[in-house]
């Protein structure tokens, strides 16, 4: 593989920011000006000073071949991260205009580099030896109990609550609005049983949410209904279903299953945000064993989580599950060569066939709101005002969420396509189709519609 | 639920369900369940094993019409490194923070136009998941969407149907993107020439006229009498391109159309043939009215400006009515010297030269009316040697007396001249009179500059930090410069990057914000020279 093939592009720099302000800024300082000394190694590393406002220019490093995604060192006082330096610096290395030659890193990167690996391999050969921090495992088994307690009291208030609420009528919800489900939720908190704090909180939104509002808020209420009797009734269910049910309340679990070593492809990365939490979401595929693993981030508000992986590249890594029946989430273990670019693929289904997938997860886990899937030969199809992928051999069609319709993402898909098939990797659910990431039916690079 | 259809055998007892959930279950008690307090309950967990039995049952719905598929776009494709370059480009969108000082980097918005002319020229596609942020920013800018949508090709097209947020792509383009017959059939020519809308007629003629001057003509006399009369001036106006001797029969038979703007410019497009008839009638009448003055020792030029402004002037399209503030006479007169061939002036003038008649002295203030007049007629009959004269000389152009030829005029006469003589000139100017007047001028000059004429700036520029004042005062021409100048320059701006000391008489931190808009300069520079080179040679 040669060093130009390693380079990013300029989209999958971009997906690293934090903010479009950030992003704005990056794509400023991604031209030679303000640089210096600028350079890159083979082994993933690239540096360079950035002149900026002060007499001194900023020193900027990032290890791109760091396990745990990229890593960014800058001199400069932003708390943003990767804070425009970073950004900027990438850009100029994924425009590949010869501004940043390979070469021997200079020692201030060096030093910050030698001290990251001392780092890591301490980190590793602890983690080997056994983790000495749970040292009083009594101690922690009278704590989860304690908790468990609180959380079966939170339960079943939030049970009284629906008995409550389907006894004088849904109607009822109207009118009372946001007010009673935020508290209901608070108290949930209080309970350390944050899954079911979140859930109340829709509910409280769903009265408002427009025409059908009283079917989904019966299915919302049913389904935690669901959730809450499944808590309270947990000695009784099977192992799997168990562990799903502890990490829907929002007990905390660890990604104990064994380490599989892949080329996992990422397929695509997106935040959601709410004012407190960044949330990440990073599809990947493994491209031998066809598994597909959901990485979570989270970054506290304003922050880019610090785990990015841009779109389209596959890593030789280690991933592990985390507990439960048709459980994708996974953690990230050790990475053993920085991301490359791939022409692989994931295998696609048809829409008939993806829409089983979702009905067959939900006997894991009937509260999965969609499932990841890709979809093989659709066409992009306007049906009124919203949108389908449609079969291009047969005649039959997803029809996108509401959500997706409105986003830019969809007239990048619909561009690409041009009325003719492609290969569309996104989540399906309940609510519909969420395209995530494009495939050209002839080669191309994959586009990313999130 | 919207549209996932899903499964009917239950659907009765779903709705029987909710319905009872709105109301409660102490108003009602669906059919098999026990009232009282273990209702609530027993309609949850009913309504759960639902929910999920709903949710599990999903099937893919029918699908709707599917989209005709776009037109194949044959273009090569863009090079890799290009299309990240046109991301990058259309990534930095107007408006979208920042603001304020400009600092170092470029503006790499105001870069699409020409990397969009360099893409066009080259005949590259448009990467297509690219289009959507194209249409948005052609969108925004006007002056951007003719080469936008020349790049974006026929998939933008496909693309504005489906989006009403694009729709300005298929007014942009005659017939909604339709693409005109081929024009050596007659056949459908003639059909598309009867039936087509304005837009589509419009765009057929200017086609044919670019190929066959003639045969756009005769298409058009084919039904210029049956043509309304803003569509009959539209028509006149596309023969303007190409323009010969042999459309002369037509235009004079025009001169007698109903509509006066139709007779104007009938008579507009006769002036520029200098052997039409009609420039015959106005050189006759504009000589009557210049002649030498033998009575004095240095010979000079006499003025009798036209007493009236009778039919036969009228009909050639003089106005008669003097707009406010001028005088009738200067103004018929005005008309008269433009409309005429300059060619007769040497014949009637003593055989001077155009520069031996320009340099005669002129009496009675009527100089620069006359002057003024010449410079029109020049620009109208794209007559460069005339043009060349009435400019002088670029460190002097004064030298012919103040204000006789404005700033507007001298661009549009530099307009005449070929392109290395027109740098040539402008940066002659900008060497002798600085850049405060330099912008409209450097406006009309070809890109990239040629080499005299980027020096001349970049030396001007540098005198103009050198006097102390602030670069923003310099904003225009250094935009300019940053989009025109050739990157080969770049190197030559090296010595301009540092931060001068700051002398006593400068105004506070200008050398810094100069050494910062020289930086920004050079950048952009180089910054087209890679983009440039990411395209290939044209």
């Amino acid at each position: 593989m040669t060093q130009q093939g390693v380079r990013w592009t300029a989209d999958q720099v971009l997906a690293l920011a934090p903010d479009a302000a950030s992003r704005k800024a990056g794509s400023k300082l991604g031209a030679a000006g303000p640089w210096s000394e600028a350079g890159s190694s083979g082994e993933g590393t690239v540096w360079g000073l950035c002149k900026g406002s002060g007499s001194k220019p900023y020193q900027t490093v990032i290890d791109i071949a760091d396990t745990a995604g990229p890593a960014y060192k800058c001199s400069c006082p932003s708390r943003k991260f990767p804070c425009k330096h970073a950004l900027g610096l990438l850009l100029l290395w994924a425009g590949g205009d010869g501004a940043v030659p390979s070469g021997q890193a200079p020692d201030w990167a060096e030093q910050w580099l030698a001290g990251r690996r001392k780092r890591t391999a301490e980190k590793r050969a602890a983690d080997a030896s056994g983790s000495p921090a749970a040292a009083d495992p009594e101690a922690a088994r009278r704590r989860a109990e304690r908790r468990a307690e609180r959380i079966t009291a939170g339960a079943a208030e939030l049970e009284q609550r629906l008995t409550d609420l389907l006894r004088t009528g849904l109607a009822s919800a109207e009118q009372a609005g946001y007010g009673l489900w935020e508290e209901t939720a608070a108290r949930m908190v209080d309970a350390q049983a944050p899954g079911l704090a979140a859930r109340a909180r829709e509910l409280g939104a769903i009265p408002s949410s427009g025409p059908g509002w009283p079917v989904r808020l019966l299915e919302e209420c049913a389904l935690l209904h669901l959730l809450d009797q499944a808590w309270l009734r947990r000695e009784r269910l099977p192992d799997d279903l168990a562990a799903t049910v502890r990490s829907r309340i929002g007990l905390p679990g660890s990604a104990g299953g064994p380490p599989l070593r892949d080329h996992w492809l990422v397929l695509a990365q997106y935040d959601t945000t709410d004012p407190k939490l960044t949330t990440r979401r990073i599809w990947l595929h493994g491209t031998d064993s066809g598994r597909t693993s959901l990485l979570l981030a989270y970054g506290a508000a304003g922050r880019a989580p610090e785990l990015a992986l841009p779109m389209g590249l596959t890593l030789e890594a280690e991933v592990s599950a985390f507990p439960g029946a048709g459980q994708l989430r996974a953690a990230l273990g050790e990475q053993f060569a920085p991301p490359s670019p791939t022409t692989a693929r994931p295998r696609g289904v048809t829409t008939a066939q993806a829409a089983a997938r979702y009905g067959e997860a939900l006997r894991h886990d009937p509260w999965l709101d969609a499932v990841p899937v890709t979809l093989e030969r659709v066409v992009p199809t306007p049906d009124g005002d919203s949108w389908q992928l449609a079969d291009a051999d047969a005649d039959l069609a997803l029809p996108l969420t509401p959500a997706a319709r409105s986003r830019p993402g969809l007239w990048r898909l619909v561009a690409l396509s041009g009325g003719a098939p492609v290969k569309v990797f996104g989540e399906l659910g309940h609510r519909g189709f969420t395209p995530l990431t494009a495939w050209p039916e002839g080669p191309g690079e994959p586009v990313s519609l999130c | 639920m919207n549209s996932i259809s899903a499964p009917a055998p239950t659907a009765g007892d779903w709705e029987e369900l909710v319905t009872t959930a709105l109301l409660g279950t102490d108003r009602r008690t669906p059919p098999g369940y026990v009232p009282g307090p273990d209702a609530p309950v027993a309609l949850l967990d009913a309504a759960a094993v639902e929910t999920v039995r709903r949710r599990a049952g999903l099937c893919a719905a029918r699908a709707a019409e599917r989209p005709e598929p776009a037109a194949p776009d044959g273009r090569p494709a863009l090079p890799t490194a290009a299309a990240r370059r046109l991301a990058m480009l259309l990534t930095d969108r107007p408006g979208t923070g920042g603001g304020g000082r400009r600092g170092t980097s470029p503006d790499l918005m105001e870069l699409l136009p020409q990397w969009l002319t360099a893409a066009n020229a080259r005949g590259f596609a448009a990467p297509v998941q690219a289009l959507p942020a194209l249409l948005d920013a052609a969108r925004g800018r006007t002056d951007l969407r003719p080469a936008a949508l020349e790049f974006a090709g026929p998939r933008a097209l496909w693309l504005a149907r489906l989006n009403p947020d694009w729709r300005f792509a298929l007014r942009a383009t005659p017939g909604g993107g339709t693409a005109l017959p081929d024009l050596d059939d007659p056949d459908r020519v003639q059909q598309l020439w009867q039936e087509g809308l304005f837009a589509e007629r419009v765009a057929l003629l200017a086609a044919i006229r670019a190929h066959r001057p003639a045969a756009a003509r005769e298409l058009l006399v084919t039904t210029w009498a049956t043509e309304r009369a803003e569509d009959r001036l539209m028509f006149l106006d596309s023969l303007r391109m190409g323009l010969t001797a042999e459309d002369e029969p037509f235009l004079e038979q025009a001169l007698a159309d109903r509509s006066r703007n139709v007779r104007a410019t009938a008579a507009e497009l006769l002036s520029a043939l200098p052997d039409s008839a009609l420039a015959a009638r106005m050189a006759v009448r504009a000589a009557a009215c210049v002649a030498v003055d033998r009575t004095r020792e240095e010979p000079g030029l006499v003025v009798e400006a036209p007493h009236e402004c009778d039919s036969g002037m009228e009909r050639d399209g003089v106005v008669a009515k003097a707009p406010a503030g001028r005088g009738e006479r200067s103004w018929w007169f005005g008309q008269l010297v433009e409309a005429t061939p300059l060619g007769t002036w040497e014949r009637r003038l003593g055989g001077r030269t155009p520069g031996e008649i320009v340099a005669l002295p002129v009496a009675d203030d009527w100089r620069s009316e006359l002057h003024a007049a010449w410079c029109r007629a020049a620009v109208r009959q794209r007559n460069a040697e005339w043009a060349r004269v009435l400019l002088g000389t670029p460190s002097a152009p004064e030298a012919g007396g103040p204000g006789a030829v404005s700033l507007a005029e001298r661009a549009k006469l530099l307009g005449t001249l070929g392109g290395g003589e027109r740098a040539e000139w402008v940066a002659g100017f900008i060497a002798a009179q600085g850049l405060s007047e330099a912008f409209q001028l450097l406006g009309v000059c070809a890109v990239p500059w040629a080499a005299p004429l980027g020096r001349a700036v970049v030396d001007a520029l540098n005198i103009a930090r050198d006097a102390g004042s602030y670069p923003w005062s310099f904003s225009g021409v250094m935009g300019l410069a940053e989009r025109c100048l050739d990157p080969g320059e770049a190197s030559r701006l090296d010595g301009l990057l540092a931060v001068p000391d700051e002398s006593e008489d400068a105004a506070p931190g200008a050398g810094g914000y100069w050494a910062e808009a020289f930086q920004r300069l050079v950048t952009t520079l180089r910054l087209r020279a890679a983009m440039a080179e990411e395209l290939g040679a044209p």
